[in-house]
């Protein structure tokens, strides 16, 4: 196997599924001719023609629109809105359409489109190029919102997204594009979409995290082990809907919980976690679930200083870890 | 007046409970005397007055257990004068640290109010596990008591001390009290070394995988030595030259050959032990002593017999303490002494095995090709098989097996 990025993997998956399936289709802006902002989808294009990786106009409701109705003629079209950011002018063809069409034609009619959009901070793109939009897609069914946290779970993840029947949200960590590398499996190869993966065994502690805080958690718990700690890290993979089992399984076993995201602390996925963890677990608990996110401020601040005092980084997951473990 | 409080009994004692007042309301005392009898573990003991005067009240009943600190009774000092504090002190050799005793249990009772802290999972393993939350050592912030905090207590029961003596032996005795066909008789409840000898007991048998084995040993030239010596040695020493001081001798002697029989189960280790200390099993009425004599490879015959008469003795006079009851590393039974010739002894926890020294008996047996009436012994053997195999449990008991049918006149001195 080949050591590969995160926006290898996911390019990998792409040109994996196009070639196995004459009706999986990408579009979105620049895509095509450029290769995508970020390179994704380089090389698709000359590779599957224009028709299959087709460059659009700068407008998301557009997009999304237009993959919806491909889908419903039988395509698996999957739409890359440019920044996560952008994605909310197609608010309402996903939330309104894609995620209901199943239910409102009783099951004569399904939607099989997956979104792509990279998400995150932590690269000095202020606040049109680093939020975190998850929350807002993560309270309504029909809808299902992956964020895949290593480049194998990009490519299983994604594969599976382009073969699920109902629509997917597919959001990417743009700094893990170029951070993440391991060796990824060639080929055919998914991940299932729902279910969370332990990513460290531990006993002392569970963090539960997705994304690039993954990456971030493990590097803590790993230089918390020095001193003997062990803690357990939860990668939900799926925000919604949520993986209750696994959630449950791993708060109950350590009884202390540490949940970690990098949206603003109020009304994020992790405030659901919270909440099962509450109403299941009670008995198990022997401390108060904790969380650490980006603080409730509109955006992510564009000066340098101040965006790294946004963005959970390993240190102030360590020292939350810490806290967690003495009390 | 001065009100007279629960001693501390040794490092790991919180409680105690009262056997038996020996004084009544009004009795007059002087200072010393004997007020009640105390019971922790197997430890009988008994708390004298820090003060002479008349007994005021009797604050705790026969059968209660209370804390360590906690006033047992009160006495009216001679002339209404108040004892002197510094008289606290309990008697000699039971109490390792009674100072403290005093102020320790209450200060330490405010030091874990009511109020702490405590987690929903750590309360539902205390409650599940029956475990007294004051008693459990937090190590979270703020001394909090954390989930692993309890999972420890719950994981090493083994203290004896905290497991109130009533839990264990009420538990095991339930099934027989529930038969409703047999009428039932008088009912004794269990307490004091009762408590203590059945919680040992099931601590031992279900701690413990016994193995066993017994040797079948000519002792006639034992019995012949020992009686053309006993009427003499009787006179000149003042006690009785028992048979069982030979095993205990050549059971000490071979421990040092054999030393993992001297040995100990930790957990993840094996002790072993240096000293050769021998418990031996004294009886007192309805009660069990297992006192130690101590270092009993340096002893002399005559050395041991008299320690197991001083040590019996103490035993009926209920007068044995912790202090005598205190670190034996095997244990010799003298189950020959109520007429048994056979028997499988449970091992005396933490110790490895124990040896039981059945009756001599009169036999005939094959010697020479030709049938002998010799005088013979069972020797049964109970080992702790994680500590031991047979194979050595086999070669120790051979061992003294040797040393005994080897005994004889002119090679075998007493002093």
């Amino acid at each position: 196997m080949a050591k590969i990025s995160y926006l290898q993997a996911i390019s990998n998956a792409l040109d994996h599924e196009m070639g196995k399936d004459e009706d999986v289709f990408i579009l979105g802006e620049d895509v095509g001719k450029k290769g995508g902002v970020f390179k994704v989808t380089a090389g698709l294009q000359e590779k599957y023609g224009e028709l299959r990786c087709m460059d659009t106009p700068l407008a998301e409701s557009n997009i999304v629109g237009t993959a919806i109705g491909a889908a419903m003629m039988g395509k698996r079209p999957v739409a890359e809105i440019q920044f996560a950011d952008y994605i909310l002018p197609a608010t309402n063809q996903i939330l309104s359409e894609a995620a209901k069409i199943r239910y409102r034609s009783n099951g004569d009619w399904n939607c099989p489109i997956v979104i792509r959009a990279p998400f995150g901070g932590g690269i000095h793109g202020a606040l049109y190029h680093s939020q975190s939009v998850e929350a807002l897609f993560s309270s309504t069914p029909g809808l299902k919102v992956v964020i895949p946290s290593t480049p194998s779970d990009a490519k299983g993840l994604l594969i599976s997204a382009i073969r699920d029947n109902d629509p997917v949200l597919f959001f990417e960590h743009k700094k893990a594009y170029r951070l993440l590398k391991e060796e990824v499996p060639e080929g055919d190869y998914t991940v299932p979409i729902g279910k969370a993966d332990v990513k460290r065994k531990g006993e002392d502690i569970t963090v539960i995290t997705y994304g690039l805080c993954v990456n971030y958690s493990l590097q803590a718990a790993e230089r918390l082990s020095k001193d003997g700690h062990d803690i357990e890290i939860l990668d939900l993979r799926t925000v919604y809907p949520l993986d209750k089992e696994s959630i449950i399984e791993s708060a109950s076993k350590t009884g202390k919980v540490l949940l970690v995201t990098e949206d603003n602390l109020e009304g994020s996925v992790m405030s659901e976690v919270s909440a099962i963890i509450a109403e299941n677990c009670l008995y198990d608990l022997d401390a108060p679930i904790m969380r650490l996110a980006g603080p409730d401020v509109p955006a992510m601040p564009y000066s340098p200083l101040m965006e790294d005092h946004f963005m959970v980084n390993p240190d102030k997951i360590e020292k939350k870890m810490l806290e967690l473990l003495e009390h | 007046m001065t009100e007279i409080k629960m001693p501390k009994l040794g490092e790991s004692v919180t409680e105690g409970t009262i056997e038996r007042w020996l004084v009544k309301p009004g009795d007059t005392v002087e200072e010393y005397d004997p007020l009640c009898e105390v019971i922790t573990d197997k430890v009988t003991a008994e708390v004298p007055s820090v003060a002479a005067g008349t007994i005021g009240e009797l604050l705790v009943s026969e059968g209660e257990t209370v804390d360590v600190g906690v006033a047992i009774c009160t006495v009216e000092a001679e002339g209404g004068e108040e004892a002197p504090a510094a008289g606290e002190d309990a008697p000699e050799d039971e109490v390792e640290e009674p100072a403290p005793a005093k102020a320790a249990s209450p200060a330490k009772g405010a030091e874990k109010p009511r109020g702490a802290r405590i987690s929903p999972v750590v309360m539902r393993l205390a409650s599940e596990n029956d475990i007294d939350l004051n008693e459990v050592q937090g190590t979270g912030f703020n001394g909090r008591i954390t989930k692993k905090d309890i999972l420890k207590v719950i994981e090493q029961p083994a203290e004896p001390k905290s497991a109130p003596a009533e839990t264990a032996p009420a538990a095991q005795s339930r099934p027989a009290a529930a038969k409703p066909s047999v009428r039932a008789g008088e009912e004794i409840p269990v307490s004091g070394v009762r408590a203590a000898i059945a919680e040992k007991m099931v601590q031992s048998s279900t701690e413990i995988p016994h193995a066993w084995l017994m040797m079948e040993v000519d002792a006639t030239n034992l019995v012949n030595l020992r009686n053309s010596l006993k009427n003499d040695f009787k006179k000149d020493e003042g006690f009785n030259l028992t048979f069982f001081s030979f095993f205990v001798k050549a059971a000490a002697e071979t421990l040092k050959e054999f030393p993992m029989l001297n040995s100990s189960w930790q957990g993840d280790k094996i002790v072993v032990n240096k000293d050769i200390n021998i418990s031996i099993a004294v009886a007192g009425d309805d009660k069990l002593y297992v006192p130690v004599i101590k270092n009993a490879d340096e002893l002399t015959i005559k050395g041991i017999a008299k320690q197991v008469n001083e040590l019996a003795e103490l035993g009926r006079a209920h007068k044995l303490t912790s202090e005598h009851m205190s670190g034996g590393t095997f244990t010799v039974n003298n189950t020959g002494a109520f007429g048994s010739v056979q028997s499988m002894g449970i091992i005396n926890h933490p110790q490895a095995a124990i040896l039981q020294v059945e009756s001599i008996v009169k036999k005939p047996v094959i010697v020479d090709d030709m049938i002998a009436i010799r005088h013979m012994v069972n020797l049964c053997l109970s080992i702790d098989h994680r500590v031991l195999d047979g194979l050595v449990a086999g070669q120790f008991l051979k061992r003294v097996k040797e040393k005994i049918e080897k005994i004889s006149a002119e090679h075998t001195s007493v002093y």
